[in-house]
């Protein structure tokens, strides 16, 4: 995919080093990554454009982009890479950079999806799967889009279904050490 | 034999047919599983996606309660959790621990994934020998997914692109294994509640497969792959505008149907997707 390279900023790649090692740096752009991926057809820029833009500084272009987002963390890509960079690393690096910095997700439903688990795990230090999913629908928004195109009406099914098959338990599990969670939970800043 | 047992959130709840084969088969095989006490979320996707450090955190404080406990092995179930736990422990060993709120107590036991483990050659032995009725017609694919083999370096897998634990589960129990190349394409997990469009291609593709090749069910050891696959087939099928209709089981189920403990069709009876039928017409479902 063709872009536009503006204002680099060189600092970003030193930046990013900073968390990892990703070995960013050591791509040759030999495209094994982004021909192993998966759901390249879900993305604006591919993996290695990502890498490489990494690399030329184009700070606003990475943090924006839906890739990073709709990345499903296979690590094909990392396992794959005959340079050993941390592909899949380091797309979590970003996601998380763009959080703290306030660049909006272009998908919204996967960053609240993450932060509605984090606040699940935070109450008692395991999740609780039958709150998460209707919280979920509720935050993201899910909920009107189900309604909107019909889809609501399998998903109602299949919720009741795995209620009487006792698959979404009653009564949540609470653990002793929920403070201690709590405690590693609570510094991050939210999107 | 007694090892350390983390079974993970979804164990609990949305994967309790999972977690009653596994302790039905432990049982059977006289392996006495000591749950971690007071163990928590492994922080999963969520977690590594927009909080690097708590990933580390979450996944280590588990560890440490792991090592207070005495036995050498420390089973798990899920891979997510395997996968998080292996990540964990490699990083808080590793160049920069200083980075972390927490530090490693003890020597830890060994992280191993449950279907590996079952895949070693003794407890291949072991279980053969419970074998009452092979699971013999019964031909499927195993779908190991992605957590429990990438990356190698925190897996410490060596059949990462062509693993082979669960296919020689499967035939240790009597029923065939089919080579096929989808074994560790991405089912699109993580992506189901937010995506489902996407899961819809990724699924569909290992339907098409699996058909291809010829077999009649999926093997898998992960809920995660089981949910996606299970639960949403008939959606998938109404996109795709085909039947697949291929039972998804766990290879514990397959374990306990083979070796006849008690409650396979209870651990069954949770699935979305018919698991029975096929069972029936190969005449292998009779306790
Ligand atoms: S596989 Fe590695 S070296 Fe090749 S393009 Fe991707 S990141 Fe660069
Ligand atoms: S980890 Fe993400 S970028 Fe890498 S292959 Fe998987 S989906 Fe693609």
């Amino acid at each position: 995919m063709s872009q536009k390279i503006l204002n680099p900023d060189y600092r970003l790649l030193e930046q990013i080093e900073a968390q990892g090692p990703f070995q960013a740096a050591a791509c040759f752009q030999c495209r094994k990554c982004t021909n192993g991926c998966p759901v390249t057809f879900a993305m604006d820029l591919y993996p290695d454009d990502v890498i490489r833009l990494v690399i030329l500084g184009q700070q606003e272009t990475v943090l924006g982009c839906r890739t990073i987002w709709v990345c499903a963390a296979c690590e094909t890509c990392t396992t794959r890479c005959p340079n050993d960079v941390k592909i899949a690393e380091l797309m979590d690096c970003l996601k998380e950079m763009a959080v703290q910095e306030g660049v909006p997700s272009p998908q919204p439903q996967i960053l609240t999806l993450h932060e509605t688990f984090l606040n699940n795990i935070k109450k008692r230090g395991r999740v609780y799967e039958t709150t998460l999913l209707p919280a979920y629908l509720l935050k993201s928004g899910k909920l009107l889009e189900m309604w909107n195109s019909g889809t609501w009406r399998y998903d109602l099914k299949l919720g009741r279904q795995m209620f009487s098959k006792g698959r979404l338990p009653l009564r949540p599990q609470s653990i002793k050490g929920k403070k201690e969670v709590r405690k590693i939970l609570t510094r991050r800043k939210q999107g | 034999m007694q090892v350390t047992y983390y079974p993970g959130c979804s164990l609990q709840g949305t994967a309790r047919d999972y977690a009653e084969s596994i302790l039905g088969i432990c049982a059977s095989l006289d392996i006495q599983l000591a749950e971690i006490p007071d163990w928590n979320c492994c922080g999963a996707t969520a977690a590594h996606s927009i909080d690097h450090r708590a990933s580390i955190e979450l996944a280590g404080r588990t560890l440490n309660l792991a090592a207070k406990l005495p036995h050498a092995d420390m089973l798990v179930p899920c891979p997510m959790c395997f996968n998080r736990l292996k990540t964990a422990a490699k990083t808080l060993l590793g160049d920069n621990p200083q980075r972390y709120g927490i530090k490693l107590e003890g020597p830890l036991p060994q992280i191993r994934d449950l279907a590996d483990f079952m895949a070693t050659e003794k407890m291949l032995a072991a279980t053969a020998k419970q074998v009452k009725k092979p699971l013999a017609g019964l031909k499927v694919v195993c779908y190991y997914g992605c957590m429990a083999s990438r990356p190698p370096e925190i897996t410490g897998a060596k059949d990462f692109e062509d693993p082979q634990a669960l296919d020689r589960i499967v035939e240790n129990l009597g029923a065939t294994p089919i080579p096929w190349p989808f074994k560790t394409d991405c089912c699109g997990a993580s992506q189901v509640l937010s995506r489902l469009d996407i899961v819809s291609q990724l699924v569909g593709k290992l339907y098409d497969m699996a058909q291809r090749v010829g077999a009649q069910a999926i093997v898998v050891s992960c809920q995660m792959c089981q949910a996606n696959l299970d639960m949403y087939q008939q959606k998938i099928e109404a996109d795709w505008g085909r039947r697949f209709s291929l039972p998804v089981y766990y290879f514990t189920e397959l374990i306990g149907l083979a070796c006849n403990v008690k409650g396979v069709k209870d651990w069954m009876s949770r699935h979305i997707t018919d698991p029975f039928s096929l069972l029936q017409e190969l005449d292998l479902l009779n306790n």
